[in-house]
C-alpha cells in the first residue's frame, strides 16, 4: 500500500497544466516515467536529495493506467484530489456537470464507510 | 486594544464568481437569487466599518501537501498572492494580490503559542478560494489587510472538533488584546455537509439536508456545547466525505462565543450544497 504515493501523483500531476494533458492523453507513458524520473522527488529540494524507496503497487500503478476512479477511491487515494484533476482531464468532453454527475454514479455501489484516507 | 467589529461566517462556493459575473445563456437561473443574499451579507461586513481582516480557510491541497502538513497556520507576509491555476482552471477565478497586516499575525503567532496553540508559520503563503471567495463575496474590492489562518480539514489525523472551538475562542482573545486601536473583522469559512468524489456528490442539494438544518440551528443559536456533544471527527463522515469542513464553522463559533446568537442568518439550498451566512456583532449592530 503507497497510499502517500498515489496522492503525490495526483497531486502533482493536478498542478502542472502540460501534466494534466500528458496523463490524458497516454495515461500509461506518463505513469511510468513519473513512478521512474518524478516519484522520489522530494518538493522543494534539489533532484539530488531524492527518496529512494518510493514505489507503487501493482493494483494502484494499474489504477493510474486505467484512470479508474472507482479503483482509486477503493485504494484510499484522497477523493478531493481524484477529483479535481478527473475534472480537469474529462469534463471538456461533457455538458454542464455531466461529468461529475456520472462520476458519482459509478460509484453508487459503494457505501459508508468509505476507505481510509489517512496516509 | 483592537476591537472585533464583526464575526462573519460563510461558506466558500467556488462557483458564486462565475455565476454572478456570467450573462445571457451562461447565466444560472439560481444566480440573481444568490446575488441578493450575498449582497445583504455584504452589507452586515460593510456596516462593521472594518480596517482589518483575519481570515480563517483551509488549503486544499495547494501549497500545503502531505510531505509537512500543519494543522493550524498564520500567514505572516507584507502580501499574499492568491487564487491557483487549478482553481481558474476549474472555477474560472481571478488571480489576486492581498495586503497582508504582519503585526496582527506576529501577534497571533507570540501569543498563541503562549496561549497553548503550537501554531505553524508561513512567510511565503499563496491563499486559495477558501479566503478568495469571501473576499470576492464580502470585500470585492480587496482593500484591507488580512491575516489569514489555515487549518487543516482534510488530510487526516485532523485536529478533533473541540480544538477547533477552543482556537476560535483564543483567536478572539488574541484580536481583543492586540494593542492597537483597530476595528478587526473576523471572517472564516467552512462546509455544512458536502462529498467530493464520492458516491453522493453534486446531488440537486447538499448530500445531507437534516444534517445541514442542525446545525445552521447550532451556528445561528450559539450552540457551542450542543454542537460538540454531537459531532466527533468520525460522526462528521457521514453527512458526507467532505463535510469535515463544518470544524471551521465551529472555530467560527467559539470566535462568536457560546451562546451568541447570530445577527444576521441566511442559507441558500444549492444544487450540490447549502450556502450559509452569519454575521455576530460583538460591540452591538452597528446604527
Amino acid at each position: 500500500m503507497s497510499r502517500y504515493l498515489l496522492d503525490k501523483f495526483l497531486y502533482t500531476v493536478d498542478r502542472d497544466p502540460d501534466l494534466v494533458e500528458r496523463y490524458r492523453e497516454d495515461p500509461a507513458g506518463t505513469v511510468a516515467w513519473w513512478e521512474r524520473e518524478r516519484a522520489g522527488q522530494l518538493l522543494n529540494c534539489l533532484v539530488s536529495e531524492r527518496t529512494t524507496w518510493l514505489a507503487f503497487t501493482d493494483e494502484e500503478r494499474d489504477a493510474l493506467v486505467r484512470q479508474d476512479h472507482v479503483a482509486l477511491f477503493q485504494l484510499g487515494a484522497h477523493p478531493f484530489l481524484t477529483l479535481t484533476l478527473f475534472i480537469a482531464m474529462f469534463e471538456r468532453d461533457h455538458g454542464p456537470l455531466e461529468y461529475q454527475k456520472a462520476y458519482g454514479r459509478a460509484m453508487q455501489h459503494l457505501s459508508l464507510p468509505y476507505p481510509d484516507i489517512a496516509t | 486594544m483592537a476591537t472585533v467589529a464583526a464575526v462573519v461566517a460563510s461558506t466558500h462556493h467556488p462557483f458564486y464568481y462565475r455565476a454572478s459575473t456570467s450573462t445571457g445563456d451562461e447565466r444560472p437561473p439560481f444566480a440573481d437569487a444568490w446575488v441578493a443574499k450575498v449582497e445583504a451579507f455584504r452589507e452586515t461586513l460593510t456596516r462593521a466599518e472594518p480596517d482589518v481582516l483575519v481570515m480563517v480557510g483551509s488549503d486544499h491541497f495547494h501549497q500545503l501537501w502531505l510531505d509537512n502538513m500543519p494543522q493550524f497556520l498564520v500567514g505572516k507576509a507584507p502580501f499574499f498572492d492568491a487564487n491557483w491555476y487549478n482553481e481558474e482552471r476549474e472555477f474560472g477565478l481571478p488571480r489576486m494580490v492581498l495586503k497582508g497586516e504582519e503585526a496582527l499575525a506576529a501577534h497571533i503567532l507570540r501569543e498563541g503559542l503562549d496561549a497553548g496553540f503550537d501554531l505553524a508559520f508561513s512567510n511565503e503563503l499563496r491563499i486559495d478560494h477558501s479566503i478568495t471567495c469571501p473576499i470576492i463575496t464580502l470585500r470585492p474590492q480587496a482593500d484591507l489587510p488580512i491575516v489569514p489562518v489555515y487549518t487543516n480539514i482534510f488530510a487526516p489525523p485532523l485536529p478533533q472538533p473541540r480544538r477547533f472551538v477552543e482556537l476560535g475562542r483564543t483567536l478572539r482573545r488574541l484580536v481583543e488584546s492586540w494593542p492597537v486601536d483597530k476595528r478587526v473583522a473576523i471572517i472564516g469559512t467552512g462546509h455544512l455537509s458536502l462529498e467530493l468524489g464520492g458516491p453522493r456528490q453534486f446531488g440537486e442539494h447538499g448530500p445531507d439536508p437534516e444534517f445541514d438544518r442542525r446545525a445552521v440551528d447550532w451556528i445561528a443559536s450559539g450552540d457551542v456545547e450542543g454542537c460538540l456533544a454531537e459531532v466527533t471527527l468520525d460522526s462528521l463522515h457521514a453527512p458526507g466525505n467532505a463535510t469535515h469542513g463544518f470544524m471551521d464553522f465551529m472555530l467560527m463559533m467559539g470566535v462568536a462565543g457560546d451562546g451568541a446568537k447570530a445577527d444576521h442568518v441566511d442559507t441558500l439550498d444549492l444544487f450540490h450544497t447549502m450556502e450559509a451566512y452569519f454575521t455576530w456583532y460583538p460591540e452591538g449592530v452597528p446604527a
